[in-house]
């Protein structure tokens, strides 16, 4: 059956297929496109503020698309979560923490008051079903007020709070927040090396849990596998301080930045050394196929990265290896979780509530789980955010956090009712690529630098518009093919293969 | 004694606010046994199985009255979840499925098999990750005991409505410890292969001990695989008979309890119709309605007929007037009174005086939250401007006018109200398909389309507005079509009756026709009138 309409699709509409659907993401890299080329500004400046801005964001967006598959829409309620985050900021920093420690403990603070404002914007989602988005916003907006009165006068006011950051009347904080002295790239300055460290003892201790555990909670365990794993971290840990003891490569991995060109070199033995072990040690089924396209592939990547300019970017651009790994790691974690018990009732509830009510799934729990997870994912996109920024604007930093995420997924190709990891980071780049050169390109054409404030919020809101508006068309597009089909026909081939 | 049947309902009765639904009525079935519940529309299958199956719509209305005993244990079943505990599963008649689910997530939908890891076995059971390998085995094994040959991760949203229904049963068939399968009007939206293999599959399960309760109209499939039956007329308990001791006429002498009542004599009539005069054509229509898809009809209407258009559930006919009015994508043409209708333009169809009282009373048919009068006259007001008047250079409503006119509709009618103002979301079925008809009327319709005029009203009710849809033929000359699914409704006023199966007319009959006549046009065996579609 599937041979058969296969065939008969031919290329032509199969690209037109293909085209229609990522039209939205057509459109905005036609757009990037042309404001860099209207910008004139070099490609290295504008790689390398994007990947800034990509690790700063891709976390906050990643935060929207468990609410989203669990039917809640966009969720603009995330400022809850960033608020979370910041007053986490401000005790933490008033104590004195710095350094790593000091997020860590931001993170400690801001994930059960995430969790508690995630809890509340999930009873009033569930008091609001059908229409959470414009609930979401409008909270958002409410959030930012009682968030003022916090910042203005309960902090310092009601709360004891003797620092510098408050202002000289006794109550209420300056302003900017600065974070330079305290958790400014406490995440990013952590080395490469350290991260793969601190993952081969990750993997080492869930697998020794397995080992140990396993039979007492009836998991299923390979013990054999689990063994292996264990020895191959060990074996990665002990390369670990092999390698930094030469000069050259200690450099490259044990600095605060990770060199774009080293970062694909070593993303490109990560994936080929994986394929490897997954082929020959664990004996998954790869095929000889998919090797050779690997291997082309790779060496089409590598063969690139010595075009002059692309090797230019490459060389000058340099990423934050710990940001680039919680990205993964969120990436990793929505993926997961989706695949649990959680996941698929998350997903059940997302496509119809009165089915997962009648196949025995709490409904109304299920929407509030989704929602603190995606406040939580927020708060900690938030913290990401601000320590990566350095100083932020006390009162208002939160303000457009919900609407910046929400337009980047948008971007995406990501719809109301569907999202995913793909779509996220795709509308990151997008997103930021046309926030940073579109303002540069409206200085170019019209002459006024003072235009740039204005064309980002007009780009922010045009993105959400625009976004909408083509996948409305999408969906009354389909409408049409399907009519068009004969489906008769159709139908009656697909009975006679079903019933044989 | 006590295991001898698995379930066992005794002297059951239920009021919904003070009216009788159900008058103690009983029902058993042994293991293994297919037992069919029959009885006309309204009477009482639905909510005595709503009861079998604790439904939320029994409880927040007040519960019931009698036992229930599951393998000779009395029970109180109080959800469906508590049905389910007990091996209760129910095919729903409108599908429980997720479009966008793969076979066997929809099988396995809420029974994830899922294996325990480090985070789960820290964070919580609901953190265990899906099995999926084992949850497509065991789907696969409900398929095959089906016969259901479609690949396990097939998506469910594009398959046809026969194989969804399979999907259902596949997913009752998976629950460990399933007693007793409840099938609601399964073959009411199969086609007839399908319904053959679905009730050839019904005795696989049946034989593998699962009882069945088999909820139906069709007299011809109970004799096929039942082995008893009950039967239920207007909420009380008739009789449980065996299949083998009964014949198909005695079931639907039983059923009905009555004969075919005619409305209307036609033979006495002095109204004479001329067959030449016609008022409706349809040359090649389609119409694309998801569910009742109309694929080439040719139909001629007489002026002053009552045309009856029937046929089973999901083979077009609703789909006929709903193209006309414009509601769906439709080809073809249609001339009405010499014009032709665009269907394309909404409202084309109301303007030229053909109007169409919509099946979908609820939905489509009324303004629920607004009073009889705007329920009466909003569309001629839509359409035609009545009821406006004229003040300087603004044109507003013209409230006493309305009101006159919907006092006179609710005398003319005997629409039981307190009065034009009442909400017609608090009426009851009979009295808002009454003002149904109100806003038609306003419209002075030369052809009137009623779709289903009798739909969830009960049985007084309906005998009211087929009486006044009889009154308006013969009284206003007015040409009317009344789809409708019950048959006997149909004879009752119809001077001819169109029988729709599988999108196209199947025959065109008279009332007097003989039952086996109109049983053959409607599984699609072309009768009568040979004018009408190929060969």
């Amino acid at each position: 059956m599937k041979n058969n309409t296969e065939k008969k699709i031919s290329f032509g509409s199969y690209a037109k297929n293909v085209l229609f659907k990522n039209k939205v993401i057509i459109l905005f890299t036609v757009l990037c496109i042309g404001c860099i080329a209207a910008s004139n500004t070099s490609l290295n400046y504008i790689a390398s503020e994007v990947f800034s801005r990509f690790g700063r964001n891709a976390c906050l967006v990643l935060a929207l698309i468990i609410p989203c598959l669990a039917g809640l829409g966009m969720n603009f309620g995330i400022v809850v979560g960033a608020i979370a985050a910041q007053i986490a900021i401000f005790f933490v920093v008033h104590w004195g923490f710095t350094g790593i420690g000091g997020f860590m403990l931001c993170a400690l603070f801001a994930t059960p008051m995430a969790i508690l404002f995630g809890w509340l914007l999930g009873i009033l989602f569930n008091k609001t079903k059908g229409s959470e988005m414009i609930t979401g916003l409008v909270l958002g907006f409410f959030a930012d007020g009682v968030y003022r009165l916090f910042t203005l006068y309960i902090i310092g006011g009601l709360i004891p709070y003797d620092d510098p950051n408050l202002l000289d009347r006794g109550f209420g904080l300056r302003n900017a927040f600065d974070l330079s002295d305290s958790i400014k790239y406490a995440l990013d300055d952590i080395s490469f090396v350290t991260v793969f460290r601190i993952l081969m003892l990750f993997i080492i201790v869930v697998q020794l849990i397995n080992i140990v555990f396993g039979s007492k909670k009836n998991m299923t365990v390979d013990k054999k596998e689990s063994m292996g794993k264990i020895i191959a971290s060990a074996i990665g840990l002990v390369l670990s301080f092999v390698l930094m003891a030469v000069p050259g490569i200690s450099a490259m991995i044990g600095g605060t930045r990770l060199i774009l060109s080293d970062t694909l070199r070593i993303a490109m033995i990560v994936y080929l050394l994986s394929l490897v072990i997954r082929k020959f040690a664990l004996k998954r089924d790869i095929t000889k196929d998919k090797l050779v396209k690997t291997a082309v592939l790779t060496a089409a990547v590598l063969a690139l990265s010595y075009i002059p300019a692309i090797r230019d970017i490459l060389k000058s651009v340099s990423i934050s290896a710990c940001t680039y790994a919680v990205i993964c790691l969120f990436c990793f974690f929505n993926n997961w979780i989706l695949d649990t018990k959680l996941g698929q009732d998350m997903r059940t509830v997302g496509q119809n509530r009165i089915v997962a009510g009648s196949a025995g799934i709490n409904v109304d729990k299920i929407r509030i789980t989704a929602t603190c997870i995606s406040t939580v994912l927020a708060a900690w996109g938030q913290l990401i955010y601000l320590q990566n920024l350095g100083t932020f604007n006390t009162v208002q930093q939160q303000s457009n956090v919900g609407l910046y995420a929400v337009a980047a997924l948008l971007v995406g190709g990501a719809s109301v009712q569907k999202a995913n990891n793909r779509q996220a980071i795709i509308g990151v780049v997008l997103f930021h690529t046309l926030f940073v050169v579109a303002p540069l390109a409206a200085t170019q054409i019209i002459g006024d630098s003072a235009i740039s404030e204005y064309i980002r919020m007009f780009i922010c809101y045009g993105v959400i518009a625009v976004s909408l508006a083509m996948h409305a068309w999408k969906k009354k597009d389909k409408k049409v093919v399907k009519k068009t089909a004969g489906d008769e026909e159709n139908t009656d081939a697909v009975k006679s293969v079903i019933w044989p | 004694m006590s295991s001898e049947y698995v379930v066992k309902m005794d002297n059951i009765s239920k009021e919904f606010s003070g009216n009788k639904v159900l008058k103690n009525v009983s029902l058993q079935v042994k293991p293994g046994e297919i037992h069919a519940l029959m009885g006309e529309n309204g009477a009482g299958k639905s909510t005595l199985m709503n009861i079998l199956f604790g439904m939320p719509a029994i409880w927040n209305t007040g519960g019931y009255e009698g036992t229930i005993e599951i393998d000779g244990k009395p029970v109180k079943i109080d959800s469906p979840q508590k049905a389910m505990e007990c091996g209760i599963g129910m095919v729903h008649q409108e599908f429980m499925l997720i479009p966008g689910f793969t076979a066997t997530e929809n099988i396995k939908l809420g029974r994830e098999v899922t294996t325990p890891t480090v985070a789960s076995a820290i964070l919580g059971k609901s953190l265990e990750e899906l099995d999926r390998r084992t949850m497509a085995k065991d789907a696969r094994r409900a398929m095959d005991t089906i016969g259901l040959g479609i690949d396990e991760n097939t998506m469910v949203g594009g398959l046809p409505v026969g194989y969804m229904q399979f999907i259902e049963i596949a997913r009752e068939i998976d629950k460990t410890g399933m007693k007793l399968l409840i099938f609601d009007e399964p073959t009411a939206v199969l086609t007839e292969s399908e319904a053959e293999r679905l009730l050839r599959t019904m005795k696989v399960i049946a034989g593998k001990g699962i009882a069945i309760i088999f909820i139906t109209h069709r007299i011809d499939e109970v004799i096929e695989v039942a082995d008893s039956i009950t039967i239920l007329r207007d909420g009380t308990f008739i009789d449980r008979l065996e299949t083998k001791d009964t014949t198909a006429a005695k079931i639907a002498e039983m059923m009905i309890g009555r004969k075919v009542e005619k409305l209307v004599d036609n033979a006495g009539g002095d109204r004479k119709l001329d067959k030449d005069d016609i008022i409706l054509k349809l040359r090649d229509y389609h119409v694309d309605m998801p569910g009742e898809t109309v694929r080439g009809v040719d139909l001629d209407v007489i002026r002053g007929e009552i045309l009856g258009i029937g046929g089973l559930a999901g083979q077009g006919k609703i789909g006929i007037p709903n193209g006309i009015q414009g509601l769906y994508e439709t080809s073809g043409t249609i001339e009405f009174d010499g014009e032709r209708i665009d269907p394309e333009k909404l409202g084309d169809a109301l303007s030229k005086h053909m109007v169409f009282v919509s099946e979908d009373r609820k939905g489509v048919g009324l303004l629920l939250e607004e009073s009889i009068e705007q329920n009466i006259i909003f569309t001629a007001t839509q359409v035609e401007n009545k009821f406006m008047k004229k003040v300087g250079f603004f044109t507003q409503y013209d409230a006493a006018a309305a009101k006159k006119h919907a006092e006179d509709m609710i005398k003319e009618l005997d629409i039981r109200c307190v009065g034009p103002e009442q909400l017609v979301g608090s009426l009851s079925g009979g009295n808002q398909q009454k003002v149904c008809l109100a806003r038609a009327l306003t419209l002075a319709p030369k052809l009137l389309v009623v779709s289903e005029p009798t739909r969830g009203i009960d049985i007084g009710a309906k005998k009211l507005v087929l009486e006044l849809l009889v009154k308006l033929n013969r009284e206003n000359g007015m040409t009317i079509i009344v789809v409708s699914s019950e048959l006997n409704e149909l004879r009752s006023l119809s001077d001819r009756i169109a029988i729709v199966s599988d999108g196209k007319i199947s025959g065109i009959l008279k009332p007097e026709d003989s039952d086996a006549d109109f049983g053959l046009a409607m599984s699609g065996v072309k009768v009568g009138g040979a004018d009408n579609g190929e060969a």
